[in-house]
């Protein structure tokens, strides 16, 4: 039989604030444990919990990013469960009223068509803290310093099919909390992380089946491997004969598998109600029209911008805005060179190639926009071929210098001097007179194998279109 | 001097003022009072000698540098359930009995920073939860009138050692009527003002949206004092209203002519005890007499008062107290098995059975299944009984009534029956559903045993309550009565 | 309405509040007795009122993104019954 695979996303958004959503405790990552959780985030008794403007600022620029409706008026209300790195026994979020309602993202597919996900709500609530389970003897060690940190949980429709969708839109999502500053991004420190739902059902069928939900997935790569691992698991289960059940898993990286959350089986009654500690949250009209001026040129906006003016292909306007840092990357390029196609041709070339075998992000990348610019620039005015270009990015990536100091000292300036190039065009004519005469008899294939060679005795530093021309000029002779 | 416990706040201050009598003087008689008195009434639960002395000699100093704040220098106590940094805040629970808290309550923080003297803190039901005083880790609280009596609850310890006179006044809160309904057993005059407008910070929470402080005291006159200092915006408080600064005392002495008190038929109805009924009716034809017109008026939603409160006070704890866990403070159980274990057994045997029974009504009416029913539906009504105020308040000034329908009960008399125990709450809890300030003032005896007569205002109208309360203490004297036994 | 044992024991896990079994009957009849005055509520027809939240109506006041809290984690931890290089202990949590 064949199977649909139906998923949907709820994706944590942890705000770049500098203190937390209800406290004035710092957010900053990597602290000493507890060192960052004040008496509200402890919840000693008697604390009480006032909000951040900022995460209402970024859940406002976010719901106007999707194309939702920011609620005039949204309300916190009170999850009750007890856990350990829940130090109140219950999470303030939103429930019935969240502050983002329906928008949308769109995602683009392989064959270059775009796809529109839909994006449910997106709701503020506070982080939990964190638990270590090693070096206690059988007990487990609570740090709060991540409690009350702001998220921003993004729900999506079940509208994707496949691991590739999930993984497209996690992206495009990531893209744009970035855009809009709104979170740092960092996927290892779990700024950004995801559960995923998914099901299966047989093509055809209109309901959904049963969906397993994988918590706590923190990399791109992680929830592809875990969609498929699930869905395979689901699929096969059912040929089996067996039945798939609403169930928390969890996805373990080492083992590549997901397994069922036995601690979350209990089943959940949240007890949600209204947080009587907080007031409804009031956003007025001019307040945001006042946000949707200030925000920064979205991806889809910049994406059209490079189709329209820089004449870029949807393809390699969708690569160069996939980040807010590779389209400042790009766009630094551009303004230093004036060469468009070279640059979008390099950057989406040789540099993201680099990137990828390094593991690394534009940001990361050991040579900057500036750099990289001075060495396009070199390819411009003819001082190195193309060939000799990969040769000198290769040095300025191993932090040999710039561009011309590598030129330099490497020697690999390009001759442009017609009568060393001449001399040897001489030579290999000499060398090889059978092929030469064969070229000349009209057999102009052997034209790329002279050209070869010349440039070859030049180790590359003779220009191809100077040495082509050059034995064209030897055939008339 | 022998007799300062015969003397109002305000006449005590009168005399630091004016260097008669220094705050170390004052502090020593009274901590020599609890000493010889609160045996008898097991109205605080720590005595905090060494802060009272030290803060009572940084009170000195400021008052011979001319420091004119009205209360500095002044003892007092707090109930239990405001955090005061560096001494033991208990709630009245075994749960806390061992919590020094590392902060102050931002109401301690305006008593000590207006440089009043701070004795100790006092006893209190369990969380604030229940009538009597009963539900206390640490012993019932006995009335001064009758020491086989109940104070009432839950701010039993500061209504009875004011009423003692071991203490001139002392803070309390009310969720339900737990300010009013222990002043009136006792005697004594308390208010609760309008909700949000005493920060919350730092009270330890029962009902958030039902819970506000005030003071506890021998008249409107001094409880207007300390009312000036326990008020005002507290960023840290959300549901804290941000509204000028008021001089409680400004309006106190207004003449009361063509005052309209509206009086609420479903407050003199069936279940109201003769003898208070009498005292309450002669309290009306005081004011009468003081050119006040009496209105007859409806509340027709405020029998529903009770079980509308029942719903919301306990849903709104049951997570209010999830904190209490035994992971970061307070008390945690003996070698747990599990986490589960953990939780279950530390606050099994951390919180007494009012609490519990608590907790699990207000964890039903939120589970799945029942939210609409009870949360929800006591939402609606919360509603209606808040409008049938707001209309009540176009035609009246203020709503005068029974604070409650009987004297102070005997010990052990209720504790076994939480029903008829939540209906000695009947005429005080639809106030804080409504959210409106209401306090109660001594208005005579029934048998034996004092009566509190009720006013309640409209929103923010707390200057007209405390003007309403004392122009009838300046034509009686009931305020002015000592329990036998404590001259 | 009225609760049995089995709910009352299951109330009380959900509120993780250990019951000893002799006070079960106790809690089930006073819980019981409690959801009887809830009754009351029924009588009264309440479909377009609004639910009260709050007993003032005003709106949340918003905070200024500034870090004004310092590291007090000794001053905390003074008050926690076990605690190690920095972190509370609980019995092992197992996921």
């Amino acid at each position: 039989m064949n199977y649909e695979t139906v998923i949907g996303l709820e994706i944590h958004v942890q705000l770049a604030t500098k203190s937390k959503i209800f406290s004035a405790a710092s957010t900053a990552y990597g602290a000493a444990p507890n060192t960052q959780a004040c008496a509200v985030d402890l919840a000693l008794p008697g604390v009480l919990p006032v909000l951040n403007k900022e995460a209402v600022h970024m859940a406002t620029k976010f719901g106007l990013a999707i194309g939702a409706e920011v609620a005039p008026r949204s309300v916190f209300a009170r999850k009750n469960y007890f856990y350990p790195d829940l130090p109140k026994g219950y999470q303030i979020s939103q429930f019935e009223l969240p502050i983002v309602g329906t928008g949308h993202l769109d995602i683009e597919l392989k064959g270059g068509e775009t796809k529109r996900i839909g994006v449910t709500r997106a709701h503020l609530e506070e982080d939990a803290g964190k638990s270590l389970h090693e070096d206690f003897a059988g007990m487990t060690g609570i740090d709060l310093n991540r409690a009350g940190t702001p998220l921003l949980e993004v729900v999506s429709e079940p509208d994707m099919r496949s691991a590739e969708e999930a993984v497209a839109y996690m992206k495009k999502m990531h893209a744009l909390v970035t855009y809009l500053e709104i979170c740092d991004g960092n996927m290892q420190e779990g700024s950004f992380r995801c559960d995923a739902n998914v099901s299966v059902r047989p093509v055809g069928q209109a309901e959904f089946g049963a969906r397993a939900e994988i918590k706590n997935i923190n990399s791109f790569r992680f929830v592809e491997r875990a969609i498929n691992y699930e869905v395979e698991r689901q699929i096969d289960l059912i040929e089996e004969g067996g039945v798939v059940v609403q169930e928390t898993r969890l996805y373990d990286a080492d083992r590549d598998e997901t397994r069922s959350m036995r601690s979350k089986e209990e089943a959940n009654d949240y007890r949600y109600f209204p947080d009587p500690d907080l007031l409804p949250v009031v956003i007025s009209a001019e307040y945001l029209e006042q946000v949707r001026a200030e925000l920064p040129e979205l991806p889809e906006e910049k994406k059209q911008r490079y189709i329209d003016t820089f004449g870029l292909s949807p393809y390699d306007a969708a690569g160069l805005t996939a980040s807010r840092e590779l389209a400042d990357y790009f766009e630094t390029v551009i303004e230093k060179t004036g060469d468009v196609r070279l640059s979008a041709n390099w950057i989406s070339g040789e540099m993201s190639a680099r990137l990828n075998k390094d593991d690394l992000s534009i940001a990361e990348s050991k040579v900057s926009a500036e750099a990289f610019a001075g060495l396009l620039l070199r390819i411009k005015d003819n001082t190195i071929s193309g060939k000799i270009a990969k040769e000198v990015f290769e040095a300025m990536w191993n932090g040999e210098g710039s561009a011309d100091a590598v030129i330099e000292v490497k020697g690999l300036k390009q001759i442009t001097d017609t009568g060393a190039i001449e001399s040897m065009v001489d030579e290999v004519i000499a060398n090889n007179a059978g092929q030469f005469a064969e070229l000349k008899s009209g057999k102009d294939k052997l034209m790329g194998f002279f050209v070869g060679q010349v440039l070859k005795a030049s180790k590359g530093k003779a220009n191809p279109a100077q040495v082509n021309e050059l034995i064209r000029k030897k055939l008339q002779d | 001097m022998s007799d300062f416990h015969t003397l109002s706040l305000s006449d005590l201050a009168g005399l630091l003022q004016a260097g008669e009598v220094s705050s170390q003087q004052l502090t020593e008689y009274f901590l020599a009072r609890i000493k010889q008195y609160d045996d008898q009434l097991n109205s605080f639960i720590t005595v905090a000698e060494q802060q009272a002395m030290q803060a009572a000699e940084a009170a000195d100093v400021r008052l011979k540098n001319g420091h004119t704040d009205a209360l500095c220098g002044v003892p007092f106590a707090h109930k239990d359930i405001f955090c005061s940094e560096g001494l033991r805040t208990s709630c009245g629970s075994k749960m806390l009995d061992n919590f020094i808290s590392p902060y102050d309550a931002t109401v301690v923080h305006q008593l000590k920073q207006a440089g009043a003297v701070m004795l100790g803190k006092t006893n209190m039901d369990e969380f604030a939860m229940g009538s009597s005083n009963e539900t206390s880790y640490y012993g019932v609280v006995r009335n001064p009138w009758n020491l086989d009596c109940v104070p009432g609850g839950s701010s039993g310890g500061s209504a009875a050692s004011v009423a003692a006179r071991i203490i001139p006044a002392a803070t309390g809160t009310d969720t339900g009527g737990s300010i009013r309904q222990p002043a009136a057993l006792c005697g004594i005059t308390g208010i609760k003002p309008t909700y949000g407008t005493v920060s919350r910070y730092g009270m330890i929470a029962f009902a958030s949206s039902l819970d506000q402080a005030g003071p506890m005291a021998q008249s409107a006159e001094d409880c207007a004092l300390l009312l000036n200092v326990m008020t005002g915006f507290d960023e840290k408080d959300s549901t804290s209203l941000e509204r000028d600064k008021e001089d409680y005392t400004h309006a106190l002495n207004l003449p009361l002519r063509g005052l309209r008190i509206g009086l609420p038929k479903e407050f003199f109805a069936e279940g109201m005890n003769v003898a208070v009924d009498a005292v309450i009716q002669q309290a009306l034809q005081q004011y009468k007499a003081m050119g006040a017109e009496l209105v007859d008026i409806e509340l027709p939603n405020s029998h529903l008062s009770v079980p509308v409160y029942y719903v919301v006070a306990p849903a709104e704890c049951s997570a209010n107290l999830s904190r209490f866990d035994g992971v970061r403070y307070g008390y945690r159980c003996e070698h747990p098995e599990n986490l589960t274990d953990l939780y279950e057994r530390s606050r099994g045997e951390g919180f007494g059975a009012e609490v519990k029974r608590r907790i699990m009504v207000g964890t039903y009416a939120l589970s799945a299944g029942y939210y609409d029913a009870y949360y929800l539906k006591a939402q609606q009504l919360r509603h209606l009984i808040s409008d049938d105020f707001k209309q009540a308040f176009e035609t009246v000034d203020v709503i005068m009534g029974p604070t409650t329908p009987g004297t102070a009960f005997r010990i052990g008399e209720k504790s076994d029956d939480p029903i008829s125990m939540y209906l000695s709450d009947i005429y005080t809890i639809a106030v804080n559903l409504a959210g409106l300030p209401g306090m109660s003032i001594p208005a005579g005896f029934a048998n034996n045993m004092p009566v509190g007569l009720q006013i309640i205002g409209n929103y923010f109208d707390e200057s007209r309550l405390l003007n309403v309360a004392h122009q009838y203490q300046q034509g009686t004297d009931w305020h002015m009565r000592i329990p036998k036994g404590f001259e | 309405m009225s609760l049995d044992a089995d709910q009352v024991k299951k109330i009380a896990h959900l509120a993780r509040l250990k019951i000893d079994d002799t006070d079960v009957p106790g809690y089930v009849t006073n819980l019981s007795n409690i959801l009887e005055i809830f009754e009351q509520m029924r009588t009264i027809d309440t479909a377009n009122v609004t639910p009260m939240s709050h007993p003032v109506e005003a709106v949340q006041r918003l905070r200024d993104d500034e870090v004004r809290e310092t590291d007090q984690r000794d001053v905390f931890q003074a008050l926690a019954p076990s605690t190690e290089n920095g972190l509370y202990l609980v019995p092992r949590v197992i996921e």
